[in-house]
């Protein structure tokens, strides 16, 4: 591992943390394979709010709130809430959307890819093929001097937009639940109690600020400058997923096979990651991290996860999201799901417009001296 | 000197890498505005065989990073 080895213990803390917190809410209710998914759990919202109608996905998960209010009570705890904003914010809102419909295409952003793969869902390793190779694109751009520019330091207003958010949105659903829209079947009706979910949530979270947890930041990190430190905290979490199902009695051994909430479309399960992955590393960090710089008062990645929010409601509105494998039960037919055609062409326009903002931020002068 | 102030991770390691590469200064200073670019710097600059001291001035930080 070279002389650049150290590893942060809270990296590990926190790795071990999300996977015990991601079987416990499984445990209790969440769907298979699905304690967090940050994708999944900010589509639901957007299902619960409105902003679409896909009847099987629409929850107020108060996973999402947690991560975010237990990142901005940690960084106020660590002095490190500031309130920064002004890179390229309307470009990290669309790089949002389009990670946001890469995940839905595959079904799980990187955390639940690991938390899948945990679960032996052989699926899921081809996903994190995917999303390797798009973490390798987005290096080479890195590399070629991209970058969204420079954030200034803001109003303490633009910092609190995510955590106020999060707190309104948590009295709503507590006060007066019946404006929101819930799942009675589907992925959308399993989960833990909103409290267990908030309380382990506001932990993850904490430990997630902490300890600068992120899925694309530890492959990019180990590539780019043989740096481990973020990419054991991606270990700790598969092994604990791993170990803990084999001890709940839920592992069944690694297949591609009828695995829960995931297709055996194996092109688009890489195809969806590679978005995710390039578009990550562009944004500077995974969907989770994103969360938890919004938490910390980061004004762009609150914009890149309400650009998050409006991409699922576009997955879904415009029927881009994957379907899950299914077997019929009175005919025993078999389905391995996959994307419709729609879904298809947004993946290779969504490429198209990766590779535009790749190109267009990398400064003319770096061109030609690279 | 590395002024990656405002840019988020991993662009001030990048440019630090950059500059140590090309030209393998005895002594960088490198300016950053966030703790956690604080410690992805430390990280490559101990593993390139720095030794780094780190002042806080207003939420924003100087580090001194020097062959060891």
């Amino acid at each position: 591992m070279g002389k650049n080895s150290k590893i942060n213990i809270w990296v590990l803390i926190a790795g071990l943390a999300v996977g015990v917190a991601s079987l416990l809410l499984t445990f209790l209710g969440n769907p298979k394979n699905m304690g967090f998914c940050i994708a999944c759990f900010v589509r639901d919202i957007a299902g619960a709010t409105g902003l679409h109608q896909a009847a099987v996905v629409q929850y107020v998960r108060p996973e999402i709130i947690g991560l975010i209010l237990g990142s901005f009570i940690m960084s106020l705890a660590t002095k490190e809430f500031k309130a920064k904003a002004g890179s390229s914010p309307a470009v990290r809102f669309i790089l949002g959307m389009c990670v946001m419909i890469g995940a839905l295409v595959f079904l799980g952003c990187p955390l639940r890819m690991v938390i899948r793969m945990g679960g032996g869902d052989l699926n899921a390793f081809v996903g994190l093929a995917g999303f390797a190779i798009g973490i390798l694109i987005g290096i080479f751009f890195l590399k070629k001097g991209f970058s969204l520019k420079r954030n200034y330091t803001v109003t303490t207003t633009e910092g609190l937009a995510m955590p106020i958010s999060a707190v309104v949105l948590l009295v709503l659903v507590i006060a007066v639940p019946s404006i929101f829209i819930f799942s009675e079947m589907g992925p959308g009706s399993m989960h833990a109690p909103l409290f267990v979910s908030l309380a382990v949530a506001m932990v993850v979270g904490a430990l997630a600020q902490k300890s600068r947890l992120c899925m694309v930041g530890g492959m990019r990190d180990a590539v780019m400058f043989r740096d481990f430190n973020l990419l054991s905290g991606f270990g700790v979490i598969f092994v604990t997923i791993l170990v803990g199902n084999i001890i709940l009695g839920n592992f069944n051994g690694f297949s591609t096979y009828l695995q829960p909430i995931a297709h055996a479309s194996q092109l688009w399960n890489l195809l969806g990651m590679v978005i995710v992955g390039w578009g990550s590393v562009l944004l500077g960090g995974c969907p989770l991290r994103q969360l938890i710089l919004a938490g910390e008062g980061n004004g762009d990645s609150s914009v890149t996860v309400f650009g998050m929010l409006v991409g699922a409601a576009f997955a879904h509105n415009f029927k881009l999201a994957g379907s899950a494998a299914s077997l019929d039960p009175e005919t025993q037919v078999y389905n391995a799901g996959g994307i419709a055609n729609t879904g298809k062409v947004a993946v290779a326009f969504i490429f198209v417009v990766l590779l535009f903002v790749s190109v267009m931020n990398i400064p003319k002068l770096e061109k030609k001296a690279a | 000197m590395v002024d990656a102030r405002g840019l988020s991770c991993p662009m001030p390691v990048v440019m630090v890498q950059k500059e140590v590469n090309a030209n393998k200064p005895s002594e960088l200073e490198v300016l950053v505005d966030a703790k956690v670019c604080v410690e992805n710097v430390t990280r490559y600059a101990t593993s390139q065989g720095y030794k780094v001291e780190v002042k806080e001035v207003d939420g924003e930080f100087s580090m001194m990073l020097k062959k060891a």
